[in-house]
C-alpha cells in the first residue's frame, strides 16, 4: 500500500536513517517506536508527502507521494496529528465534515452520501453522541476521536497517526489503540503510529517498526523484536533493561540483592513486582539463596513467608512484608 | 460518561438513535439578516439632520419627488451614498476582519493587523501634514476632486502595504512571523506619522485627526465608481474562500493534508483581506472596532465556527453594524455629526462585552 524505495529522512541534509525499504500493507495496524530524537516524527512527516525525504521515494498504490495532486494525495491517506486543534466554534460534526474537504466542490457542500460517511465515520469512533457539542468543549480523548473520524471522513487507504495516545489517561489510550486495530482490520486501511506506549504497541501492533537512536531501523513483529533483543538493545540506557519475559521494561540496579521466590498465580506475580520496585533482583524458586519468600494461598486472601537471617515469620498482607524487607 | 463505548460498523439503529447537527446557514436567519440590513438602509435615509418620512423616501428612490423639493437631493446627493458607503464599508471591515482572525488563528486580529490602515495613515499624513512645496502642490493638484486627494493618498499608502504583504508571503511560510512584521510595520508607521504631527502646523494636524476619526460620508457619487466595484471584487473574493477558511481552522498542516494548496489559498485570503481593508481605509478613514467585533457576534449568535456560515452573515451584520454606527453618528434631529469611530467604540463596546460575556465563546474560539 505504501511502500518506501532507498527513502532517507532527515533535514538540513543531515541524514537520520540509512536507505529504507519498508512497506505497509492494507488491513495491518503498525507502531512507529524508538527513543526520542530518532526521527519517528519526521519518518511519519515524510510518509504523509508534507516533508520531502533527502533522497529516495514513497510510494502510494505505485504513485510518488511527491508528485500526486494533493486533494488526490488527500483522498488516500490521512493524518492525525499531536498538536491541539482549537477550530472555533466548530461542531464534532463540522469538524468531521472537514474530511469531506477532498471530495466536496468549490463550496464545500455536502452530498448526501458525503453526510453519510461523516456520520458512518463518528458512529464507528464512537462520537456519534458528541457530534453537536462545539469541539472546544470536548475532552481530549473525545477529541481525539473526532479528529480520527475526520481523518476516516477521507476515506483514506492510509492512516498515518503522530502520537494519538500523548495526551490520554490509560484507559483512553487502550481505547484508541483498540479503535485504531479494528479500523484497519474492518476498513483494509493502513494504519501507522507513532507512540511511546512500549507496553500497549507490543499488545495491538500487527508489526512494529523500530527506530533506534543510533539511526538503525528494524521492522518485525513485535514477538519477534522481543525475542531477538531488538527491542532491548533499541532502548538500553542506563539503569533500565528490556525484560524479554514480561515485555516490558524494568530497573537494572539491583541494590538490595538476590531474593527467591516461590508461589504461583496472581499474588506471586505481584509479590515479584514489588520486590523489583524497591530494589531486589528476584530468582524464582531457588532454595539456595539466603533470602527466600513463599507465597500461598489462604482463602480468599494471600500469606507470605519469609526466610532470612531471621527466624521464619509470616505475614498477612503484602504491605507488611514488604515493609520488613525494604532497605532503608 | 467521557465517550461512548466504541461500536462497530454503522447500523441502521444507531443512525436512526442520533440526531445528527445540520450544517449551513439557515434560511430564517438569512432572512432575518436581510430584514435587518434593509431596515438599517432605510433609516440611514430617513434619519439625519433633516428627518424624511418614510413614505417621502420610497417616492424619491422610485425617482419621484419628495414633499419638500430639497429632500430628493439630500436623499440622492447625500444620504444613498452615505448609506451605500457605510454599508459596503460594514461588510468589507467585518469579513476582512474574520479572514485576518482565521488565517491568524488569532481572536484579537483585525483587518489592519497587517498594517493597511497604518500605510494609508502614512499616506495621508504625508500628504495633509508636510508644508513642503511637494506636498502642497499635490494637495492643490488634486484639490480639482475634493477629498480624492485623500483618498488617493490613503490608496496609495495602501496598495504600498499591500504589495509589501503580497510580496513578504511569497516567501516567508510562516504565517506568525507575517503577524509580527506587521505589527512592525505598524509601530514603524505609527511613528513617522507621530514625527509629522510633530512637526505640523496645528491646522493641517486638525485635518488629519478629522481623517483617522473616520467618516462614511466623504465618499461622492464619482468616488463611488472606484470604491464600490474595488469592495465588491474583494467581497467576491472572499465569498469563495469559505471552505479554505474551514480547513485553516485546523491549522496549515491539517489544511494541506485536507489538499488546500496552502500558499496559494493564503494569498488569496491575503488578497481579499487587504483589498477590502485598504480601500476602506483610504475613503472612510481606518473605522475600526467592526473588524473585530462583528465575526465574534456571528460566532455567538450563529452558534458556529463554518466558514460558510461566517462569511455572508458577518458581511449583513457588519454592513447593518455600519449603518446603524452612522445613523447615531448624525445625531438625528440636530445638526451636530460625531466620528463614527466614536460611535462604534462608545455603543459597540458594551453591547460586545454582553455577548461575549454571557456566551463565553471567545475563550477556547481559538488556540491560546
Amino acid at each position: 500500500m505504501l511502500a518506501t524505495e532507498g527513502l532517507i529522512i532527515g533535514y538540513g541534509g543531515r541524514a537520520l536513517t540509512p536507505p529504507l525499504d519498508v512497506e505497509l500493507r492494507a488491513g495491518e495496524l503498525v507502531c512507529l517506536i524508538g527513543p526520542n530524537g530518532a526521527g519517528k516524527s519526521t519518518l511519519l512527516r515524510t510518509l504523509a508527502g508534507m516533508q520531502r525525504p533527502l533522497a529516495g521515494h514513497v510510494r502510494l498504490g505505485g504513485d510518488d507521494v511527491y508528485r500526486l495532486p494533493a486533494v488526490e494525495l488527500a483522498k488516500r491517506l490521512a493524518i492525525v496529528l499531536t498538536e491541539r486543534v482549537d477550530a472555533g466554534n466548530l461542531s464534532a460534526y463540522a469538524l468531521a465534515a472537514l474530511g469531506r474537504y477532498p471530495y466536496t466542490d468549490w463550496r464545500g457542500t455536502l452530498t448526501a452520501h458525503d453526510e453519510a460517511v461523516v456520520r458512518a465515520a463518528l458512529t464507528q469512533v464512537g462520537a456519534a453522541p458528541l457530534a453537536a457539542r462545539p469541539v472546544n468543549e470536548l475532552s481530549d480523548g473525545e477529541r481525539q476521536r473526532v479528529m480520527i473520524a475526520r481523518a476516516l471522513a477521507q476515506e483514506p487507504q492510509v492512516l498515518l497517526l503522530d502520537e494519538p495516545t500523548a495526551f490520554l489517561d490509560l484507559p483512553r489510550r487502550v481505547d484508541v489503540l483498540h479503535l485504531l486495530a479494528t479500523l484497519a482490520r474492518e476498513r483494509r486501511c493502513a494504519v501507522l503510529l507513532t507512540t511511546h506506549d512500549l507496553d500497549l504497541a507490543l499488545r495491538v501492533a500487527d508489526r512494529l517498526w523500530l527506530l533506534t537512536a543510533g539511526g538503525a531501523f528494524v521492522a518485525g513483529l513485535p514477538e519477534e523484536l522481543a525475542l531477538n533483543g531488538a527491542l532491548g538493545g533499541a532502548f538500553r540506557s542506563e539503569g533500565v533493561e528490556f525484560d524479554s519475559a514480561a515485555g516490558a521494561f524494568k530497573m537494572k540496579r539491583h541494590p538490595c540483592g538476590p531474593v527467591a521466590l516461590f508461589g504461583e498465580g496472581l499474588a506471586a506475580q505481584w509479590t515479584a513486582r514489588a520486590l523489583e520496585r524497591i530494589g531486589y533482583e528476584v530468582h524464582w524458586a531457588d532454595p539456595d539463596l539466603p533470602l527466600r519468600v513463599e507465597v500461598s494461598a489462604l482463602g480468599e486472601g494471600a500469606v507470605w513467608r519469609l526466610n532470612g537471617a531471621h527466624s521464619p515469620r509470616e505475614y498477612r498482607s503484602l504491605a507488611e512484608l514488604i515493609e520488613q524487607v525494604q532497605v532503608p | 460518561m467521557p465517550f461512548a463505548e466504541p461500536s462497530g460498523p454503522m447500523n441502521e439503529t444507531t443512525a436512526a438513535e442520533t440526531t445528527w447537527p445540520r450544517l449551513g446557514l439557515r434560511r430564517a436567519a438569512f432572512a432575518g439578516l436581510l430584514a435587518a440590513l434593509a431596515l438599517a438602509f432605510l433609516l440611514a435615509l430617513m434619519l439625519g439632520s433633516v428627518s424624511i418620512p418614510f413614505e417621502d423616501v420610497v417616492r424619491i428612490l422610485l425617482g419621484g419627488e419628495g414633499a419638500r423639493a430639497t429632500w430628493t437631493d439630500i436623499v440622492w446627493k447625500f444620504r444613498v451614498p452615505k448609506a451605500l458607503t457605510a454599508a459596503l464599508a460594514g461588510a468589507a471591515l467585518a469579513v476582512s476582519g474574520l479572514q485576518m482572525q482565521t488565517l491568524f488563528r488569532n481572536p484579537l486580529a483585525d483587518p489592519f493587523v497587517l498594517g493597511v490602515s497604518s500605510g494609508a495613515s502614512l499616506g495621508v499624513a504625508l500628504v495633509v501634514l508636510s508644508a513642503g512645496t511637494a506636498g502642497r502642490l499635490l494637495v492643490e493638484g488634486l484639490g480639482l476632486f475634493g477629498d480624492l486627494g485623500l483618498a488617493a493618498a490613503a490608496s496609495a499608502g495602501a496598495g504600498l502595504v499591500l504589495a509589501a504583504v503580497l510580496f513578504v508571503s511569497r516567501r516567508v511560510q510562516n504565517t506568525l512571523t507575517l503577524l509580527i512584521l506587521g505589527l512592525m510595520f505598524g509601530y514603524l508607521t505609527s511613528a513617522l506619522v507621530s514625527l509629522l504631527i510633530y512637526f505640523s502646523a496645528p491646522e493641517r494636524v486638525q485635518a488629519f485627526s478629522l481623517w483617522s476619526a473616520g467618516s462614511f460620508g466623504g465618499v461622492t457619487w464619482s468616488q463611488m465608481r472606484v470604491f464600490a466595484p474595488t469592495v465588491l471584487a474583494g467581497l467576491g473574493l472572499a465569498l469563495i474562500l469559505p471552505k479554505p477558511l474551514n480547513a485553516f481552522l485546523l491549522g496549515e498542516t491539517y489544511a494541506r493534508s485536507l489538499g488546500v494548496n496552502v500558499p496559494r489559498t493564503r494569498r488569496l485570503i491575503l488578497l481579499s483581506a487587504s483589498l477590502l481593508a485598504g480601500v476602506v481605509t483610504a475613503f472612510c478613514g481606518p473605522v475600526g472596532f467592526i473588524g473585530v467585533a462583528v465575526p465574534h457576534l456571528c460566532r455567538s449568535i450563529f452558534n458556529s465556527g463554518d466558514h460558510r456560515v461566517l462569511v455572508p452573515t458577518s458581511l449583513m451584520l457588519g454592513a447593518t453594524v455600519a449603518l446603524v454606527a452612522d445613523i447615531i453618528a448624525q445625531l438625528p434631529g440636530t445638526g451636530q455629526v460625531l466620528p463614527v469611530n466614536v460611535i462604534t467604540s462608545l455603543f459597540g463596546v458594551p453591547v460586545i462585552l454582553w455577548v461575549l460575556l454571557r456566551q463565553r465563546q471567545l475563550r477556547g474560539s481559538f488556540a491560546g
